[in-house]
């Protein structure tokens, strides 16, 4: 295992060193100490490697992530794993707002609360949060599934387009045009994977949810409303 | 941006320490607001004793007269502890508002803070020079404020640095911007406050001192403001005894709070708090959306 001490060594040369490994690297597993609450770490990876960050971390970790699996034994900053495109990010504690933000693939792990804007303009992320998510989570989310065991906040899925919810716990309020939806049996069957891949299938089980999606009347365009435009 | 740090220690081993353990705060938020900073701290006040911060645009020609001149005025003696371009004035509590007056009618010197247990310290510049400026470190507390100003509502000066106190032993610092705050002062000045700047924060400040004195809590007074303040705002507010918290309803100005046996510290961002002892182990949340918190000792 390659270890990394951020506090001595900094940031530029972590992310540096990172950005230098190969899709072949022998140097797959890396570890990072000191954190401390630091920005961008290990942002705009591309290499199948594993990195665990000892400690919390401030704005944007593992943003752009591509391949890599990013573990944060802490709670992350805002805009973690922000426009994620493969990869696993997994977070041990909780996440500040805008966690997985616009993200294109990949999944992300919660394990703690995720603050506001959670998944905000998801564009095919996998999210997992076995706690709470905050208010306007999945605001215009366009593809991917989202994934609560405990409560949504205000406005869920707000001027929702086609990602898939899965709450739970209660929901505070939904969005615009963000309704709830049947369960059916393909959806248990992926909400069950989704658990799986999330290490939270020892916690629940895909019928204890519901699940919420677009009513699709404020994206498509309805003839009805041609005087507004 | 800015940034915003802030300790309210609950052990009093601890005291001694407050102004270095909230410098270094202070300083690792230099990179949300390097244009001023300032920082206020509360110690334990001295029985019928007040205390008058007063900062001067000639320190060197005002300060040597100060003290004489505030005496001959309230008729009583004071002692003048100079830091730089501020003074620290202790006087007898009651004529605390004369001294008050009469500083204010002087055109160099302006008054930062007023009240039994507060002293506030800001000017233009990096935060290490401005805590170094004071010896901020070598201060002793039971709790304080600081701000690292990222101008964005009004000019980069002294006045216009945070924190803003509008009443006695209390100050409001402030992340984000108010969109109603002139409306809002036209108000509060037909309600009897008086303003310095044309700063939105001050009028927070305004405005959670006019509501200490038709005799709300600080707890109340920080949830009639959820009612009354229009815009972006994370506010962190001290008083003689207490310490608040509050963001708006959208909560997008970021914030973290840490409480541990010793202390309840608050972040812009965790890493400001990373070198408080005890962190590891501490409670570490994010302050919820339109929910004040307060302390009280």
């Amino acid at each position: 295992m390659q270890s990394f001490d951020l506090t001595a060594q900094g940031l530029r040369a972590l992310n540096s060193t990172l950005h230098g490994l190969k899709e072949q690297t022998n140097e797959t597993v890396w570890e990072i100490v000191n954190p401390k609450g630091a920005h961008a770490i290990a942002v705009g990876l591309d290499a199948p490697i594993d990195v665990t960050v000892r400690g919390s971390t401030g704005y944007y970790c593992a943003g752009m992530n591509k391949q890599a699996t990013v573990r944060i034994k802490g709670s992350a900053g805002p805009g973690v794993a922000e426009n994620m495109m493969s990869g696993t990010v997994i977070i041990d504690g909780d996440a500040s707002q805008y966690a997985g933000a616009t993200g294109r693939g990949g999944l992300l792990v919660v394990k703690g609360n995720a603050a506001s804007r959670c998944g905000i303009s998801m564009k095919g992320i996998d999210i997992v949060v076995h706690g709470n998510i905050g208010h306007m989570s999945c605001f215009m989310a366009q593809s991917g599934n989202m994934v609560v065991l405990g409560d949504a906040g205000d406005a869920l899925g707000d001027s929702l387009y086609e990602a898939r919810l899965f709450v739970r716990g209660s929901v505070k309020s939904l969005g615009a045009d963000c309704i709830e939806k049947e369960m059916r049996p393909e959806h248990l069957e992926l909400l069950a994977d989704l658990l799986k891949r999330g290490e939270a299938d020892h916690l629940a089980k895909p019928e204890e949810f519901k699940r919420y999606g677009s009513a699709r009347k404020l994206y498509n365009f309805n003839v009805d409303n041609a005087s507004a435009y | 941006m800015c940034g915003i740090v802030g300790l309210f220690l609950k052990d009093p081993a601890l005291e001694p320490q407050l102004g270095a353990l909230l410098t270094e705060m202070l300083i690792t938020m230099t990179d949300r607001g390097p244009d001023s900073a300032g920082i206020a701290i509360y110690s334990a006040p001295e029985a019928g004793t007040a205390k008058l911060t007063v900062q001067s645009t000639a320190p060197g020609a005002d300060f040597p007269g100060l003290a004489g001149m505030i005496e001959a005025a309230i008729g009583a003696k004071v002692s003048v502890v100079v830091k730089d371009t501020h003074a620290v004035v202790t006087l007898p509590e009651a004529q605390l508002d004369a001294a008050r007056a009469l500083v204010r009618s002087k055109a160099t010197l302006k008054v930062m803070s007023a009240g039994e247990g507060i002293e506030i310290y800001k000017e233009v510049g990096l935060p290490k020079d401005v805590a170094a400026r004071f010896d901020v470190a070598k201060m002793a507390g039971t709790h304080g404020i600081g701000h690292t100003r990222m101008a964005t509502e009004s000019a980069v000066t002294t006045m216009g640095a945070h924190p803003f106190s509008t009443g006695p032993d209390q100050c409001l610092v402030h992340n984000g911007s108010l969109s109603n705050h002139n409306g809002l002062r036209r108000e509060l000045i037909r309600q009897g406050m008086s303003f310095e700047t044309q700063n939105d924060t001050e009028v927070a400040a305004a405005y959670v001192s006019h509501k200490l004195q038709e005799s709300q809590n600080l707890g109340e007074a920080l949830e009639s403001g959820l009612n009354d303040l229009d815009g972006f705002y994370t506010f962190v507010v001290g008083t003689r005894n207490g310490f608040g918290v509050v963001r708006d309803p959208v909560a997008c100005k970021p914030a973290v709070m840490a409480e541990t046996d010793q202390y309840v510290a608050f972040g812009s961002e965790y890493r400001a708090m990373v070198n408080l002892p005890g962190i590891e182990t501490a409670r570490v949340w994010e302050p919820e959306p339109a929910t004040v918190y307060f302390w009280e000792r």
